[in-house]
């Protein structure tokens, strides 16, 4: 396994590129740990896909070098990085059995038969088909070949990385939960570096310790899960993670107060900065429906079974709320926010409060 | 309205489908929820006429239209592969449907211009498909079905080849669109979120069959049968075999569980109880009540926890509020609330709807 160094890597497709809106990814400049996990996040066109072939080789970058344990592996192609990768659709050998097909990575490597046979059988368990071992890969079910392609990842113990590029996207949701968890439990056992690809941002939270959120070809926020719910340091991410997305209203401030027409919101600490296009952050989730608090006019309520979610309007600005599925909508609806997980943003970058440590991005 | 009369496919000696028969009304959000190879496509082509059942029959407003061709049918259809004409614009492509039936210049104008608007797509209009978004090359294929204004419209897995964020937005804005348009709407998806989120009615399929079908959050919160009941479950709905005695259901190891008050009639015996994710909470594991389960995985989004757990030898999803580190083989104290508990019986018929027909 290996740490890998993204030392101020840029790319273009296009030759000669001037100005920043010419590269499809801006300016990377980032360390995964070994043993790390971590997801890429973001829409498709985000940089995400660049990003990841440029660690697998199948791209060089314009600009900026890549490291695996310090060594530059910049010029290197994909066969001499060590690198095992898992696609969207499954790679798998039709005439090969499911059994061969595992082992066909580790053969190729000239391990010996008998650690061959020992690795092979235990990735067969964990992905759960024994019972297709000697079967040909040709008559399996698209889930079952996914299956074979993870193993496949996963058979060498000696790679530096494991990349995934969305590889549950074709599978079905029952079978998502189940080869989610035991890729994450295959992290914790093996410690594998992991990076993995993906638009689904329940795939990218449930899997990577941290997740990298990128938009428009580049990283807006790397952050644990909680980090990003939370905290989002730019709307994007308020937006891209969470459904429905962070409400967002225009407010103008002074001092701790935050104003949107005649509603006054006072907020948890005094934000450094009060210029620029004001936008304050609440997430669905911390908006409370009931008899106190700012009035409202409430447009419609979902019901998505666990939990529905309340559309209104607050001053003419639409807010979202999410509640129980039981709740009652009372109907002089008024919303209430905790002011604990408000947050303020000044042309889409979020804004300090007075009180809170400063760290750098 | 649109009817299938207990209609069955075969092909090639397998039955595809199985004595399905559907009443879908005018101006209905119809979804078909299953798993791949359930039967939601062959189905829908059995609607559309591309292809004609082995038995049984379909009628359209009081006709049988049985073995009539799509062509001769107000059949419009989208699919989860893009396709549009890549050399026309977008303007063409939603006009084409206009263009074959022989519509007037006005009309044309005047309908495409509608259904850019109704879709976003008027600034893009001039532009081929190549040059659009994939969230907007489906918003094409979207109009050009709205404009032909077809008594049925199939939509086949309509957002899985876009991002999450995509699907959010057109799924929050199709159902607007499907209501002002008076058409019946079928719309195929595996996703039980997203049959939830669309709202209207619910056909759960399973092998080929029709399961239930219903208003959509009826079929979710009181499901005929288990396989209904697994079918609208994202992430997996827990189970587990119990023995009913008096006010108890018994579990493994002397745990029991309070019987809720609507299932207090049934009779002694076994069944099988089931329970959706959120209504499995953590307890303190020396609390009354508290079952104890080991940990086998831990999954954190950020706001909510998904805790898998293994109680004596079943394997149950938890999803709790709020960030929880458990480390895997942990023992932890567990709860099932009972306000929703499913109950079927061995044979997997919900004890529920038995008591009612009872």
């Amino acid at each position: 396994m290996a740490r890998i160094d993204l030392d101020n890597i840029r790319h273009a497709y296009r030759p000669e590129p001037t100005g920043d809106e010419d590269y499809a990814l801006k300016r990377v400049h980032h360390t995964f740990v070994d043993g790390g996990a971590y997801a890429l996040l973001g829409p498709s066109g985000c940089g995400k896909t660049t990003l990841l072939n440029i660690i697998s080789g199948l791209l060089r970058p314009s600009e900026g070098r890549i490291l695996f344990n310090g060594n530059n592996v910049t010029d290197l192609p994909t066969e001499a990085r060590n690198i095992a990768q898992v696609f969207q659709f499954p790679v798998v050998y039709d005439t090969m059995t499911v059994y061969e097909n595992l082992a066909f990575p580790l053969r190729n490597r000239g391990v010996s038969e008998d650690i061959v046979d020992k690795r092979v059988r235990e990735i067969i368990t964990m992905i759960g088909l024994e019972e297709r071992a000697k079967r040909k890969a040709q008559g399996l079910t698209a889930d079952e070949k996914q299956k074979i392609s993870l193993g496949r990842g996963l058979a060498r113990a000696d790679v530096n990385a494991i990349l995934f590029d969305e590889p549950l996207t074709v599978i079905d949701p029952h079978m998502k939960w189940e080869l989610r968890t035991q890729l994450k439990e295959l992290h914790r056992r093996f410690g594998y570096t992991m990076v993995y690809v993906t638009h689904d941002q329940t795939e990218a939270l449930t899997f990577a310790d941290n997740v990298v959120v990128m938009y428009e070809g580049e990283i807006v926020q790397i952050g644990t899960p909680e980090e990003l719910f939370e905290r989002p340091t730019h709307t994007f991410v308020g937006y891209f993670i969470g459904s429905p997305g962070m409400n967002l209203l225009p407010v103008e401030v002074s001092g701790q107060s935050a104003r949107m027409g005649q509603t006054v919101i006072e907020l948890p600490a005094t934000p450094k900065k009060q210029s620029g296009k004001l936008e304050l952050g609440i997430r669905p989730e911390f908006v409370s429906v009931g008899r106190s608090g700012y009035p409202v006019k409430v447009d419609k309520v979902e019901d998505i079974g666990r939990r529905k979610i309340v559309r209104a309007s607050l001053e003419g600005q639409e807010i979202a709320a999410v509640v129980d599925e039981d709740a009652e909508i009372p109907a002089e609806a008024h919303v209430s926010f905790d002011a604990a997980h408000l947050n303020l943003y000044a042309n889409s970058w979020r804004v300090e409060m007075d009180g809170e440590a400063g760290h750098g991005a | 309205m649109l009817e299938l009369r207990d209609v069955s496919k075969t092909v090639s000696g397998e039955k595809h489908i199985r004595g399905v028969s559907l009443k879908l009304e005018q101006g209905s959000l119809n979804v078909l929820l299953g798993p791949t190879l359930s039967g939601k496509t062959t189905l829908m082509r059995l609607m559309a006429g591309l292809d004609k059942p082995t038995s049984g029959s379909v009628w359209m407003d009081g006709e049988d239209v049985t073995g009539v061709p799509v062509q001769r049918r107000s059949v419009a259809m989208v699919y989860q592969q893009f396709i549009n004409y890549p050399a026309m614009t977008v303007y063409e492509n939603i006009a084409s449907p206009l263009r074959v039936a022989g519509a007037p210049a006005e009309t044309i104008r005047k309908r495409v211009g509608e259904a850019a608007e109704l879709l976003r797509l008027t600034p893009y209009l001039d532009r081929t498909p190549l040059e659009l978004s994939g969230g907007q090359q489906q918003r094409t294929a979207l109009a050009r079905a709205i404009v032909k204004d077809a008594r049925l419209v199939l939509l086949d897995e309509p957002l899985a080849n876009l991002d999450y964020k995509l699907r959010e937005e057109l799924r929050a804005e199709l159902p607007k669109i499907f209501s002002a348009t008076g058409a019946i709407f079928v719309y195929a998806t595996t996703e039980p979120s997203e049959a939830l989120l669309l709202g209207g009615n619910t056909a759960t399929l399973s092998e080929g069959q029709v399961t239930q079908f219903g208003p959509t959050v009826d079929v979710f919160r009181k499901p005929n049968d288990l396989v209904t009941a697994r079918t609208f479950s994202d992430p997996p709905l827990n189970t587990v075999e119990v023995e009913k005695k008096g006010e108890s259901f018994l579990l493994a190891e002397g745990d029991r569980l309070s019987v809720p008050a609507e299932y207090n009639a049934l009779s002694d015996g076994r069944y099988i109880i089931g329970f959706q994710p959120h209504h499995l909470r953590l307890k303190a594991s020396d609390a009354a009540n508290a079952l104890r389960a080991r940990v086998t995985v831990t999954e954190i989004t950020g706001s909510e926890s998904f805790i898998h757990v293994d109680y004596a030898g079943n394997r149950w999803v938890m999803l709790e509020e709020g960030v929880h580190r458990l480390d895997v083989d942990d023992t932890v104290g567990i709860e099932i609330e009972t306000r929703h508990l499913l109950v079927f019986d061995i044979d997997g018929r919900s004890a529920g709807s038995l008591q009612q027909a009872a």
